[in-house]
């Protein structure tokens, strides 16, 4: 009851005052665990490293600057892998995931043993970061882009199942209820009813896969799983700054140029 | 023609909406469902097409028992049921033509209907029936493009696609203002009449079932209080179904609305040069 009478005024509260204290406790709390921790940090930071930092970092941007131009040309091959390592891992994705939404969607799911195995399947994709999925592969099917799209894939799929399913879950039952009506059949049900209110979300979580999956394939490289990831950390193991600088400056109008296209293709859909 | 028996619904919370209720209608006939929010008039209209599985008891459409079937008997008999829904139930993304030839899913194959291929004779009755409800230059138009009454008209038009025998309609004109609700009860009466169709029509509009309806059911906690005419539903027979209230001056109230109701039509009528 936070209506209280003060010199008989009513005075609203929004929390009771015992409970208004427990807030005020928890976030007093909040601040001394973060002075704790920000404590243990210090203590294990080698601060000698630090007083030079700013001078360290100036003399890291000197030696990129200016980019070595140079190999602009052997690394568009490369960058133009890394594309397709994003795109086509990012196809595959779509694929299995779609199906594996409807089967996790408690109100699409045919069967809870079905929906628990969907489920599971979208936590563990999940729950591996995609340069993981790639040392994996790398020793599975060997250095090279296939490895690279089926890690962009297999990490794909958690990510697309997980927002899909949570789309396929807030549509409104009212016209599923009135295809069910007419006598529809169950997949005319998803097909007429749950597809069309699903189409916007689906292809804006794809476009925006799409564009994570063009950032996290420009790193596969380093695990040898194809795309510009070699290049860059070749140069970098060549203390070459120049030449990182360089790819840095690719990477960075490549993520435009897919922002771009992602929001071009959102909009058309949606 | 469509026989209910001892229906009965229990939700899984322990509510009884409907308790042994029993009801008779005969092919033709306009059945305006009454009574107070949660008095049962929406799951009695979902139990008798399935949409609510009923506790217990019987509904039987043309000699056929409904209550007991399974998949595609099941389909089978739904498709014979038309619906309407209070929020219009739409699919909004698609196009009006699409939303109407939805109401001939049940006849058509999956990858068909799944590729849009309908037969012409559907194409032929969709345009026909955007045709009779006044739509046909929206045959393009996107679900969420229309205003409330145009949807409602898309929603009838799909459930007469069917070719339904009967119609179960909920909460018609619970979202539309008084105009567009009297031209819409009036376009579906005037459908089922053309067709013979009979139709159970939920309404809390006591004015609107008086004016359209040909038989009047109230219902309260769940089971029938009244069965008779319109024309017998006086102050007490309200009270009976609604609780007590002042019903003769809301009567007047109705009335004199009606009344500037009509007076509005006339003058617009009359501005738009079609007296």
């Amino acid at each position: 009851m936070p209506l209280l009478q003060i010199n008989n005024e009513p005075v609203w509260r929004q929390r009771e005052p015992a409970r208004q204290r427990l807030v005020w406790l928890g976030w007093f709390l909040g601040v001394c665990l973060f002075l704790f921790c920000a404590r243990i940090v210090s203590d294990n930071t080698i601060w000698e490293f630090m007083t030079d930092a700013h001078i360290q970092a100036a003399s890291l941007i000197g030696r990129m600057v200016p980019p070595d131009w140079s190999i602009t040309a052997s690394l568009l091959l490369p960058l133009w892998d890394t594309v397709n390592i994003a795109t086509v891992g990012t196809a595959l994705g779509v694929l299995i995931s779609f199906p594996l939404a409807f089967l996790a969607a408690a109100n699409t799911s045919p069967h809870p043993s079905l929906r628990a195995f969907a489920l599971t399947v979208i936590v563990s994709s999940r729950s591996i970061n995609a340069l993981i999925w790639a040392i994996l592969l790398v020793t599975i099917v060997g250095p090279g882009l296939l490895a690279g799209m089926v890690a962009i894939a297999l990490r794909s799929i958690g990510f697309l199942g997980k927002l899909l399913y949570e789309a396929i879950e807030e549509i409104d039952t009212g016209p599923v209820e009135a295809i069910r009506a007419t006598g529809a059949r169950p997949m005319q049900e998803l097909a007429w009813g749950v597809l069309p209110q699903i189409m916007p979300a689906f292809a804006g979580i794809t476009v925006y896969r799409w564009d994570i999956n063009i950032r996290e394939s420009t790193v596969l490289g380093l695990v040898g799983a194809g795309g510009i990831g070699l290049q860059m950390n070749a140069a970098i193991n060549n203390l070459a700054w120049g030449q990182v600088a360089t790819v840095f400056v690719l990477i960075f109008a490549t993520v435009i140029l897919s922002e771009w296209v992602s929001a071009r293709i959102r909009h058309a859909v949606i | 023609m469509l026989t209910l028996k001892g229906l009965t619904k229990r939700y899984d919370t322990g509510d009884l909406a409907l308790r042994d209720v029993d009801l008779q209608v005969p092919a033709g006939q306009v059945l305006a469902l009454i009574g107070p929010s949660g008095a049962g008039k929406s799951t009695l209209i979902r139990c008798i097409n399935r949409l609510v599985e009923p506790s217990a008891g019987t509904v039987t459409l043309d000699g056929r028992e409904l209550s007991t079937l399974r998949g595609s008997d099941l389909r089978k008999a739904r498709r014979q049921i038309g619906m309407i829904f209070q929020n219009y139930a739409l699919v909004e993304r698609l196009s009006v033509m699409e939303n109407v030839l939805s109401g001939r899913l049940a006849y058509t194959g999956f990858w068909r209907s799944y590729f849009r291929r309908f037969p012409a004779d559907d194409v032929r009755q969709a345009v026909h029936l955007l045709e009779r409800v006044g739509l046909e230059s929206m045959l393009d138009k996107r679900g969420d493009a229309l205003s409330g009454g145009q949807k409602q008209r898309v929603g009838i038009a799909r459930a007469l696609m069917q070719n339904p025998k009967l119609l179960l309609v909920d909460e018609p004109t619970a979202s539309l203002d008084p105009k567009t609700s009297r031209q819409i009860m009036r376009l579906i009466c005037e459908l089922c009449r053309e067709q013979n169709l009979a139709a159970i029509i939920n309404i809390h509009d006591v004015a609107l079932a008086r004016q359209f309806a040909d038989r009047v059911v109230g219902l309260r906690e769940g089971a029938v209080v009244y069965d008779g005419a319109p024309e017998g539903l006086s102050p007490e027979v309200l009270t009976s179904i609604y609780g007590e209230e002042d019903w003769n001056a809301a009567q007047r109230v109705e009335d004199d609305a009606a009344g500037d109701e009509a007076a509005r039509d006339v003058d617009r009528a009359l501005m738009d040069g079609h007296p």
